[in-house]
């Protein structure tokens, strides 16, 4: 999808940067977006990651 | 093979942030909405060769997350109701340019939609995505998210304005006026 087409859908659906509906769903969604991920969760990542090196140390297939 | 791990980490975890919120939105909590993003990149993790890196793995990760959510509700039956206000106690950290009541209002609209309206528009006019890939999402055609979209704006609107009509009673002008924040 281009800008151009982006900005056209924007527009028709009134979600757009001018709409108040939009920008409060935003301001919303923005709030729990912007919060620090729990270290649970990237804990769990590294995790997976070291699992997955330890258990294939050389190429897989 | 190997070259390709570090990038399907980071792209995950750059993407953990909007996956989190669409947690947050779906569940409406916040603590079972952690417990569905690490199913979620869990599931995610284990099935990562059927990825295609190159191509869309925010909206893969959405796909994955909603189907976890909703295959856990069927388990458990409809607990989801409690929500816990998580979008509304956040916004006291977080005003943003809006008070806190303004979208405390809002959430609670956004709260009586029907399901399916509310992750239409929270996907469209939130996360960022477009008709086509939101109805890939929700596997549903695309004229169906359109539809879902516009119906939940129009609610939204109707809910909005009734709550400030019925707050401001029939004189709605003059109230209108007294609610303008004044600049002193």
């Amino acid at each position: 999808m281009n800008d151009l087409s982006m900005l056209r859908r924007r527009r028709d659906d009134g979600l757009g940067p001018n709409s108040d509906i939009g920008n409060k769903l935003r301001a919303l969604y923005g709030a729990v977006q912007g919060e620090e991920i729990p270290s649970k969760l990237i804990d769990l990542l590294e995790q997976l990651d070291a699992v997955e090196k330890q258990s294939k140390p050389a190429k897989g297939k | 093979m190997e070259a390709e791990k570090p990038s399907f980490k980071r792209e995950l975890l750059s993407t953990l942030p909007s996956l989190r919120a669409f947690a947050v939105s779906l569940s409406g909590r916040h603590d079972k909405a952690d417990d569905l993003v690490q199913d979620t990149v869990m599931k995610a993790w284990a099935k990562q060769d059927s990825f295609e890196m190159g191509t869309n793995m925010k909206a893969w990760l959405f796909t994955i997350l909603r189907n976890e959510f909703y295959s856990q509700m069927r388990k458990r039956g409809r607990e989801v109701q409690d929500s816990d206000g998580a979008f509304t106690e956040r916004m006291a950290v977080h005003p943003s340019q809006y008070g806190i009541m303004d979208l405390g209002d809002f959430r609670r609209a956004l709260d009586q939609l029907p399901d399916d309206q509310r992750e239409a528009i929270i996907l469209i006019g939130a996360s960022g995505f477009s008709y086509e890939e939101a109805a890939e999402i929700c596997k549903c055609a695309i004229g169906t998210m359109k539809s879902r979209v516009s119906r939940a704006r129009t609610k939204l609107q109707e809910l909005l304005q009734v709550t400030g009509e019925g707050d401001y009673g029939p004189d709605a002008v003059s109230a209108q006026v007294t609610t303008i924040p004044r600049f002193t």
